[in-house]
């Protein structure tokens, strides 16, 4: 592939991870343990939101076929969307929830410390932005890991148990392919293999303060890269696009 | 009550450099650096801060609306008519 | 509008307690234009008035997140998915602003959700219809956030200064809220015959229970009165609900769609609109929780509650853990 079919492929992929979690964190709406936080989550699904449009928007500018944001939201069929599979399961309880956002954002964090530098300037714009949207989310999420682990009893249990049935989904997110491979030699961009070895030593300390234990090494789900879902994929999709799909070409 | 309830904190933010840190509002939080992100994603949506002070409501001395002493209801602290900054000890009921 | 059930509940006899000569210098300050803050003297109605108008105020912000943001997931198009999402919050935010304003009073969070959910506390009873269609979210933002702003300017002016100047912050914010819904309408008025058809369904559906958002007609609220001689409601329902049809009218008639009023029409003389009668009967059922929605609106606050009550433990059992600071 060239380097420009590459980065487009890249580009389609982050929207997608970011697009499927603003997806998953906006059916929280009115379902926080506290108004406060219902007011934060909101705001991550805003900022993913915001950087899937960037992402998007920038992949159709490149492309050059015409395609809108919303012709690859709405118009792109299950096997075309490319994001990591954690992002498209259920959401479960508020600890589920905190979960994700830790296992996910500490991998994103460092996919954009080194996007931020890259070789295209549209790439490192948009993730200098996102960098920084990140870096709030980890924070506050983190802090809630240890809230939750280091709580109470039914707390701690609670926790764990979301680790322990989202750790499968976490060796995804650095098993590249050639993509990811065309972005790292040509564009500067992250070196998956190293971001695991630091991805793990963030989370060490972190867990450890959660008092929280790593789940071992263990199977990991695969296939997002390849458009390989899991079941709950295709329902998201039908109610995203349901209006879209129900009056094609209209203007909205 | 239905359960124990988060403290509440006044936020207080500096809009841009060079003005004071004004009251805005407050939140419930069950730590300050909860607080503090709470404070933040209340008060700040729009860019309204470069700065955010939260204190603990409790914590607040407050002087008397008035000088004289009999017009208006005498109390050194307790900015709020809150119900729980009022230690009520165990055993009293209704309350 | 946020007065809604007030007006149906007899007031108690003030407390003998009140002193006249408290009263009247109270009255002074009001009639001045001062504003009342915290830790002054009030009679204990005016208190009591405001908690209750406060919190009611705060509830309809929390549960008009439900309705809106049942379409949240099904938004057309990014755009509209990202600037539904932003007014949700914004809802969640002002439901915010408005319980802080009440918590200076003497009342508590946990008090007044608790109220919310016991029923005992109300909150308007727009909220409990259902958004059926995409073009609900339209009508939302044109006829219910337009009635709302109509009810929050003048209470930006409001004597009791933490709820005025939440009002202020809220009417900041609410402006693009109403924008929003009408371009949703406008967009579907020029569309296919598919969405015209949509738009005209759903102002069909919401343009009466708008009106009712303004509450009972004037000569059956006794007790509006007292609360506009304190400066806490500043117009009459009916004038705020005439004012509402005369600003709205045009700008269905520049959608193309039609008012759901056979009675309705522009009075030359008056040089205000006509329009029929309200049918009460269906307020007065919708505020004693006999609406499409009502149950289920409840239903969802209680769960996110009961959902959320092992989280807010855990917070408070490691913020006990961690002493008085506990940040990172």
């Amino acid at each position: 592939m060239t380097r420009e079919d590459a980065l487009i492929h890249y580009l389609f992929r982050l929207g997608d991870n970011a697009l499927i979690l603003a997806q998953r964190l906006s059916e929280l709406v009115a379902a926080g343990p506290e108004l406060e936080e219902e007011l934060a989550i909101a705001n991550f699904a805003l900022d993913y939101l915001g950087q899937a449009r960037m992402y998007y928007s920038m992949a159709c500018e490149l492309e050059g076929d015409g395609r809108s944001e919303d012709d690859i939201a709405f118009l792109r069929s299950e096997r075309e969307f490319e994001n990591l599979v954690l992002l498209e399961q259920p959401n479960g309880h508020f600890g589920d929830t905190i979960v994700r956002q830790v296992l996910f954002d500490s991998h994103y964090l460092l996919q954009l410390e080194t996007l931020k530098d890259c070789g295209d300037p549209g790439l490192a714009g948009i993730a200098a932005r996102a960098h920084k949207e990140i870096l709030y989310h980890l924070r506050h999420a983190s802090q809630w890991l240890i809230r939750l682990g280091d709580g109470t009893d039914e707390s701690r249990a609670r926790m764990q148990e979301s680790l322990r049935r989202l750790w499968r989904y976490t060796g995804e997110m650095f098993a590249g392919d050639a993509v990811d491979d065309v972005v790292r030699d040509e564009f500067d961009g992250p070196d998956l293999a190293k971001i695991e070895t630091r991805w793990r030593a963030s989370l060490q300390p972190l867990l450890a303060t959660a008092t929280l234990a790593m789940p071992g090494n263990q199977w990991m789900h695969g296939g997002g890269r390849q458009g390989l879902h899991t079941e709950h994929f295709g329902y998201l999709l039908a109610k995203m696009q349901y209006l879209q799909r129900s009056f094609p070409g209209s203007r909205w | 009550m239905s359960d124990t309830e988060w403290p509440l904190y006044e936020v207080f933010i500096r809009s841009r450099a060079g003005l004071s840190h004004r009251h805005a509002g407050s939140v419930h939080a069950a730590d300050a650096q909860m607080a503090l992100d709470h404070a933040r994603d209340v008060y700040t949506r729009r860019n309204e801060g470069v700065s955010i002070w939260v204190v603990k409501s409790s914590e607040i001395i407050a002087s008397d609306p008035a000088d004289a002493a009999a017009f208006f209801e005498p109390a050194a602290d307790k900015i709020y008519r809150h119900p729980t900054f009022y230690d009520i000890p165990d055993g009293v009921e209704n309350l | 509008m946020y007065t809604q059930g007030l007006d149906q509940k007899s007031e108690t006899a003030a407390r003998r307690l009140d002193d006249a000569g408290l009263l009247a210098a109270f009255q002074s300050r009001i009639d001045a234009e001062e504003k009342i803050e915290a830790k002054d003297w009030m009679p204990d109605a005016y208190r009591r008035t405001l908690i209750r108008q406060i919190s009611q105020h705060a509830h309809s912000e929390i549960i008009g997140m439900q309705p809106e943001g049942n379409w949240l997931t099904r938004a057309p198009s990014l755009r509209r998915k990202a600037i539904l999402l932003a007014k949700v919050q914004d809802e969640a935010g002002h439901g915010l602003y408005l319980y802080s304003a009440a918590e200076t009073l003497g009342t508590s969070r946990g008090q007044m959700v608790d109220d919310l959910l016991t029923g005992k506390a109300k909150y308007s009873s727009i909220f409990n219809y259902p958004t059926l269609t995409w073009a609900d979210i339209g009508a939302i933002g044109w006829l219910v956030d337009g009635a709302a702003i109509m009810n929050q300017i003048p209470l930006c002016r409001c004597s009791y200064g933490p709820y005025a100047r939440a009002m202020v912050r809220i009417c900041k914010e609410e402006s693009f809220h109403q924008r929003q819904g009408f371009e949703i309408m406008l967009t579907l008025c020029r569309g296919t015959a598919g969405q015209k058809a949509m738009a005209q369904d759903a102002l069909n559906r919401w343009w009466w229970p708008s009106l009712m958002m303004f509450g009972p007609g004037d000569a059956d609220s006794k007790h509006s009165a007292q609360s506009m001689a304190w400066k806490i409601k500043r117009f009459t329902n009916d004038e705020l609900r005439q004012k509402f049809v005369d600003v709205t009218v045009p700008q269905a008639e520049f959608l193309g769609i039609r008012v759901p009023d056979d009675d309705l029409g522009l009075n030359a003389e008056t040089g205000h609109y006509d329009f029929g009668e309200i049918d009460w009967q269906e307020f007065f059922d919708v505020l004693a929780g006999n609406g499409p929605c009502n149950r289920q609106r409840l239903e969802k606050r209680q769960r996110a509650h009961d959902d959320g009550a092992w989280v807010r433990e855990a917070a408070q059992a490691y913020a006990k853990k961690h002493g008085r600071r506990a940040a990172a």
